[in-house]
């Protein structure tokens, strides 16, 4: 037997390293659809409790939108449930191109071109369009998936200090060498919730004659003033050569991700991108229903100003109880606890209260930086947002955080 | 701290810390563990080495441990010094 005695203890032993360095990680079972109060069964095998949802990416409110769930409905009964195929084969319906040309309409570049996850985009794009004569500087922040998207492509590699525009700008001049250069950057960084400086970005790539990719994933749908993204939001709406995004967060959540940009290297990965070739099509179900979310969102902002406002009423609740927030535009709000377990514990308590978070810590980020991620949604109503600020402040006040400065934290619970 | 180290630290300091950030980095500090910087970023310590010193480290042996410590980095650019 291959799968010996031996080698089941080494995995033993290597999933007990990762319990005891305080890294494993559990899921919850929920018993609802994605919404502001879902129903949560944990510890595992506990009766589900009733919570304020405050980590999902659900940013629209669109998860179970009845519009959106009638519009995958009718796409199941029309276009039926899989494809059993890839695109380039027999995978392509009629509503994925048409999927194709409204999200090129909505992030205004000049073609698209959908991908089984925007994990997959970031996986294959690079890759596709890039040469070893070529370079990729990439924000030291970027997401995980673009990391791994880097690794797989032969052109050189390099990164810039999160959002440091003098340090990027050094980097362009240091790689005026290669035949291109790439410029990489999340739109909103997902762990800290702050915005790209695009503006000064592409300003610097038309400088040094370099292409700028955005992933736009945690923006798409609600940053800027109509939605359409950081790039609107910065005024260079039109302007972004590659912008990868994701419809599994504010564009219904449930998957599926895309390439957007200039129509040459839009077409190189319809070529090249690997993830496109070999993975299946994205399901009809899904088309079908993030058609809905774009004809929900097309001349109609409803949401994303709901979500704004929420956003500001959430900053605000936060900062008047003495909770340290990173400041910033999006609805991603990260309460500072700089300690893991202090992360950890602060959670646990407030799920006692009824409010839904996450600690997270190194490696997820940097070490000292421990926080509990926040996020809002269009879903929420005041009420909802009323009773966490209200539970943040009762344990924010059982572990004396309140008003407490980032060095008081740490020189009461350590790093 | 010898003057390679120096160099070494000098490159750590400038390109990985952000403004403010005022931690000591010492010939034994652990950089990539220690969480300083992560593995991805440290190719353009490798590129910058591999140029001012003329040499070749190939990627197996620019591994993270071998990144670990300015002594470890000194360590390798001396041994591939050798060789060249």
């Amino acid at each position: 037997m291959a799968y010996g005695a031996a080698v089941r203890e080494a995995y033993q032993r290597e999933i007990a390293g990762i319990r005891e360095a305080g890294l494993f990680k559990e899921e919850r079972y929920i018993h609802a659809p994605q919404a502001a109060d879902i129903d949560v069964e944990f510890p595992a095998g506990e009766s589900p409790r009733r919570v304020i949802n405050l980590c999902a990416n659900n940013y629209l409110g669109l998860s179970s939108h009845p519009d959106v769930v009638a519009a995958a409905h009718a796409g199941l009964d029309h276009r039926g449930y899989g494809m059993s195929s890839v695109r380039f084969i027999c995978g392509t319906q009629d509503i994925h191109r048409e999927l194709e040309r409204r999200l090129t309409e909505f992030l205004g570049t000049e073609d698209t071109l959908l991908f089984p996850s925007c994990m997959d985009a970031n996986g294959g794009v690079f890759e596709a369009v890039l040469t070893d004569q070529d370079v990729m500087i990439a924000d030291r922040l970027v997401h995980a998936s673009i990391v791994d998207g880097m690794r797989l492509c032969k052109a050189q590699q390099d990164t810039f200090k999160h959002s440091d525009m003098g340090h990027l700008e050094e980097k362009l001049q240091e790689h005026k060498d290669k035949r291109h250069r790439l410029i990489i950057t999340d739109g909103v960084f997902s762990m800290d919730g702050d915005l790209a400086k695009l503006d000064e970005i592409v300003a610097l790539a038309e400088k040094y004659d370099a292409m700028v990719c955005v992933d736009d994933s945690h923006a798409t749908g609600f940053i800027g003033r109509t939605g359409r993204g950081t790039h609107e939001h910065c005024g260079v709406f039109g302007r972004i050569d590659i912008i990868t995004t994701t419809l599994g967060k504010a564009m219904g959540g449930a998957s599926g991700g895309c390439v957007s940009g200039r129509r040459e290297l839009v077409e190189m990965c319809r070529q090249r991108a690997r993830p496109y070739l070999f993975s299946n099509t994205v399901a009809p179900v899904i088309v079908a229903g993030a058609l809905k979310v774009i004809d929900l969102l097309s001349g109609n902002t409803e949401r994303r100003d709901k979500l704004e406002w929420n956003a500001k009423y959430w900053r605000k609740g936060l900062t008047e109880a003495g909770l340290d927030i990173k400041k910033g535009d999006s609805p991603i709000v990260p309460v500072m606890l700089y300690n893991a377990k202090l992360a950890q514990d602060v959670a646990r308590d407030l799920f006692a209260e009824g409010i839904y978070v996450v600690g997270f810590f190194f490696p997820v980020v940097a070490k000292g930086q421990a926080r509990i991620r926040t996020q809002l949604s269009a879903a929420h109503e005041k009420e909802h947002l009323d009773r966490g600020i209200a539970a943040f402040t009762k344990v924010g006040r059982k572990y004396d955080i309140l008003g407490k400065t980032k060095q008081q934290i740490i020189d009461r619970f350590g790093l | 701290m010898d003057d390679l180290q120096r160099v070494i630290r000098d490159y750590v300091v400038k390109e990985y810390l952000e403004e403010g950030d005022d931690r000591e980095v010492t010939e034994t500090t652990p950089i990539i563990s220690g969480g300083i910087v992560d593995s991805f970023s440290m190719v353009s310590l490798k590129r910058f080495l591999e140029r001012k010193y003329e040499i070749q480290i190939p990627d197996a042996d620019a591994s993270p441990a071998a990144f670990d410590t300015v002594a470890s980095i000194a360590a390798l650019v001396v041994r591939f010094q050798k060789k060249a």
